[in-house]
Formats: C-alpha cells, sequence, structure tokens
C-alpha cells in the first residue's frame, strides 16, 4: 500500500470514530432513484442547486467591490465592470445564473406539478419548495436594486408601489420595504441587507429542510407510471445519479459561462429619481407576465381599482398554487387528476403568452 | 418550596418577556422614522418661461417629490405631480399625442392632468401656476 493510502485510512478511521462516517455512507447509499420514461425532470432541483452554489459563490466576490449607497453604488459597479480584473465576468455570471437559476426552478416546479408528486406524504416538501420560489424572486427583485440603474429605480418604484395597494396594511408596508416614503439610498441599504444577509439565511434554512425531505422520502413516481405497474427499475443515487447530475451541473455551467462571455449583463444609465420613467421600461421577465398584466386591466373593475384587483389576484393565484396538495383530493386518493394537468397547462401557457407580448407589444400604444 | 406549576408560569412568562424584549425592539428598529414633509407649499423653478418651447414639458423638484410643467401648444403653462396616479412611475409629455404619459403601464392623461386612457384610476395632482416676468412659481393647493 502506498503511503498517500496509508495516510488517507489512517485520516478515515480518525474521523469515523468521531462522527461515524459508516452511519453517513449508509444514508447516502440507502437513496435509490426510480428509473422510468420521466426521469429526465429528476435532473431540474439539482441544477437550481448548482446554480444557487454559483450564486453564492460569485455574490461573494462581488462584496469585496460593491458599496451601497445611492452616491457610490452604480460608481462603484462601473469601476468593477471597466477596472476590476474579470470583474465584468463575476458580474455577468451573477447575474445570468440568477436568470437560469430562475429557468430551471419554473421548469423544475412545473414538472413536479405535471408529474403531481407534491401528493402525500410530500406536501411538506412542496410547501419548501414554493417557498424557495418566493425567496428566489425576492432575491432578483432586491438584487436588481443594487447597481442603482434607470431601470432597476423604476422597476422598485412600481414593485414596492404594488405593496402599497394591499388593503389596511399596505401603506405600512410600503415604508417599511422602501425605508421611507419614496425609493432613495435607504431603499438600497435596506435591499442590500435582505439580499445578502436576511434571504440567504432564510433560504438557507428552508433548502436544507427541503433537501432533507428529499433525501427521507425519496423520489416520486408520477401516478401515470404507478398505474401502468411502477418504473421499471432504480439506480441508486450515490454515484450512478450522482455522476448523470454533474453532467447536468457541467452542462449549466456551459451555458452560463458562453452567455456570461458573450453577453455580459449591462449596467444602463444611473437612476435620476427626477427623470421620467423611460420608454419601453421593463421589470425582469420573469415578473413580465404579472407587469403585462397590469397593463392590460382598466382603471376600475366592479368599483375596485383595476390594479388592486390584479395584485390580489395574483396574490390568491400564489396562496392555491401553495395548498395544490389539499386542494388536489383526486391525486391524494390516487385517482387521475385530469383537472389539475390542465390547471398547470393553464398556467404555463398564461405565463408564456403575457411575456411573448410584454416583450413584442409597441409600448406606446 | 415552589409548586411545580408556579415554576412553569414563571419559567414561561419570563420566556415571553424575553421573547418580547427582542421582538418589540427589532420591529420597531425596522420601520423608519417619519420623515418631515416638505414644509414649503411653493418652489420657484430653475428655468425661465422663455427656456420651455410650446408643446413641451420639463420635470422639477417640489421640495422631495417630482413635479411635470407643461407649456400647452399654445403657450399656456399647466403643473401637475409627475408621480403617475397608477403605480407611481414618472410621467413624461408626448408631443406627438399631447399627451401626459407613463411609460411604465401605458397610462395617458390630459393637459389638465384627467386619467384618460389605461390603468391610472384617478388624476393626477394639479398645482397653481404663477409666472412673474422670467420667474415660474409653482404652488400647492389654491
Amino acid at each position: 500500500m502506498s503511503r498517500f493510502r496509508q495516510w488517507s485510512a489512517v485520516c478515515v478511521t480518525w474521523l469515523d470514530e468521531r462522527v461515524g462516517l459508516a452511519g453517513l455512507k449508509a444514508l447516502a447509499m440507502k437513496k435509490q432513484v426510480p428509473v422510468h420514461r420521466h426521469s429526465i425532470w429528476y435532473y431540474l432541483g439539482g441544477m437550481t442547486l448548482f446554480l444557487f452554489v454559483v450564486q453564492v459563490a460569485t455574490g461573494i466576490l462581488l462584496l469585496f467591490y460593491y458599496r451601497p449607497s445611492a452616491d457610490e453604488a452604480y460608481e462603484s459597479i462601473q469601476f468593477l465592470m471597466a477596472e476590476v480584473q474579470f470583474g465584468w465576468l463575476v458580474r455577468s455570471i451573477h447575474s445570468w445564473s440568477a436568470n437560469l437559476m430562475i429557468v430551471t426552478l419554473f421548469i423544475h416546479l412545473f414538472s413536479v406539478l405535471l408529474m403531481k408528486a407534491y401528493r402525500p406524504p410530500r406536501e411538506l416538501t412542496w410547501f419548501t419548495g414554493v417557498g424557495l420560489m418566493g425567496l428566489a424572486m425576492a432575491f432578483g427583485f432586491t438584487g436588481y436594486l443594487l447597481p442603482w440603474n434607470e431601470l432597476a429605480y423604476f422597476a422598485t418604484r412600481v414593485g414596492t408601489e404594488i405593496l402599497g395597494v394591499v388593503p389596511i396594511v399596505g401603506d405600512f408596508m410600503l415604508r417599511v420595504a422602501r425605508g421611507g416614503d419614496d425609493v432613495t439610498g435607504a431603499t438600497l441599504t435596506r435591499f442590500y441587507a435582505f439580499h445578502v444577509a436576511v434571504l440567504p439565511l432564510v433560504a438557507g434554512l428552508i433548502l436544507g429542510v427541503h433537501l432533507f425531505l428529499v433525501q427521507k422520502l425519496g423520489m416520486s413516481v408520477p401516478p401515470g407510471i404507478e398505474r401502468e405497474g411502477g418504473a421499471k427499475g432504480s439506480m441508486p443515487f450515490v454515484p450512478n445519479f450522482l455522476l448523470r447530475d454533474l453532467v447536468g451541473w457541467l452542462t449549466a455551467l456551459a451555458i452560463l459561462a458562453a452567455l456570461a462571455a458573450y453577453i455580459p449583463a449591462e449596467l444602463g444609465a444611473k437612476a435620476d429619481p427626477f427623470a421620467p420613467a423611460p420608454a419601453g421600461i421593463k421589470p425582469e421577465w420573469y415578473f413580465m407576465f404579472t407587469f403585462q398584466t397590469l397593463k392590460y386591466l382598466p382603471a376600475h373593475i366592479l368599483g375596485i381599482e383595476g390594479e388592486v384587483v390584479g395584485i390580489l389576484g395574483f396574490g390568491l393565484a400564489g396562496v392555491l398554487l401553495l395548498l395544490i396538495p389539499f386542494l388536489d383530493r383526486r391525486t391524494a386518493r390516487g385517482e387521475p387528476s385530469k383537472l389539475f394537468t390542465w390547471i398547470t397547462i393553464g398556467m404555463i401557457v398564461y405565463i408564456v403568452v403575457l411575456t411573448y407580448l410584454g416583450y413584442t407589444a409597441d409600448p406606446t400604444q | 418550596m415552589l409548586s411545580r406549576t408556579l415554576t412553569t408560569w414563571l419559567l414561561s412568562t419570563s420566556l415571553g418577556g424575553l421573547v418580547l424584549a427582542v421582538l418589540y425592539p427589532t420591529g420597531r428598529y425596522l420601520v423608519p422614522p417619519a420623515a418631515a414633509e416638505s414644509a414649503s407649499a411653493s418652489v420657484t423653478l430653475p428655468f425661465a418661461p422663455d427656456d420651455m418651447q410650446p408643446n413641451s414639458a420639463e420635470i422639477f423638484r417640489f421640495g422631495s417629490r417630482p413635479g411635470i410643467l407643461v407649456r400647452t401648444p399654445s403657450g399656456e403653462f399647466r403643473a401637475f405631480s409627475a408621480a403617475c396616479t397608477h403605480l407611481a412611475c414618472i410621467v413624461q409629455y408626448r408631443g406627438d399625442i399631447g399627451h401626459i404619459w407613463c411609460a411604465c403601464h401605458n397610462g395617458h392623461f390630459d393637459l389638465n392632468g384627467r386619467n384618460i386612457e389605461g390603468p391610472p384610476p384617478t388624476p393626477l395632482e394639479t398645482y397653481t401656476v404663477n409666472v412673474r416676468d422670467d420667474q415660474i412659481v409653482v404652488s400647492r393647493g389654491a
């Protein structure tokens, strides 16, 4: 035996005596991943997790240069992009990885919906997953403001104004979110605190619970496959599935690197609280369908202001999405549930069509 | 000797007190202090009437809030709050259609500040404009 092997054996024994590696190994080897024609969708969660890790790593790097104040934020990013070696690359990866993470997260969410993986006993996995989606959007919303550019400024003005529309507590929530009555430097430091401290902490905790549940309950086999007699086999999670996962991560990394290198993140003009909103102003693409819906709503619906109806409608849709494991009784009983399949398809079509219109409809008409 | 019930009561109330003593100041800390509203009811604009062509507009500072001064095609001055009544984006004047327009959600207002098209639910707040020689003074209220 080589000296290296001897040393590593000594290290493993030393660790095993203290933390019980054998138990951890047994836990890792226990999990089996079912193999069937829809298995491909199992990789999306891992890809989202990988992109989240990229976000944490590049986010930490950005902290070395970013200055969270209305006077310096824009200039610090300008410096980062123009002067710091590979600064443009780190910021572009952070920006693209955020977008890709939302893409994989949405695909993961809708595949879970269509495969009815939310059914008992995985309700808690679903709740934590929807919670993580909310957090990812909060990450996107708070992070969008940090460069303090024109687009970010107006997106934040509109986005926080939406809080003010909520009946009774709206005004209070708006003031707390903005750190005052208007979007100012106070809003920037608040969003910064949320983006780099509060949200990562909460997301880390919920992610831990989510992954623990996935590990404990194993992968869900779609009811359709179960009715056909179950999955045709299974593979061990370690190493077979993990190595395939790795291919997914490398694919994501390759796409990320290509996007960041060929289409670097832009900075735009510095925010000016006393300039009109520019024509063609848009939010991040994953808020586009809500934004476009608000454009089409009339000023008043049944005597209530249009945006109140729209925003409460989206709030209600979010709550219903969260409660799907309890609403879809047929799936819970093990019966086919065509209605919820069609609702899911309806949601996908709605989001795709409204997003498409948001990018193609003439903004001045 | 203290009874078990009393001990439990003391422990749980002090624990509750501790939680409140942490949560209340934290909650109050997160609510921003109320900023003093700009006391001035009027503002003298940093540009002269002759600087503005008919059928154009300028954004100006009214305290900490933006306002918009429109010079109508007939040469008259009108001033409004520049915050759209829909979701508070800053509006602009579009000479091509003679409307005050919000780019965020395509809201239109006429030259009296009335919401005429799109999602804005109420008119823009109107200010009074006084032109004295080469000064424009905008004031709130009548």
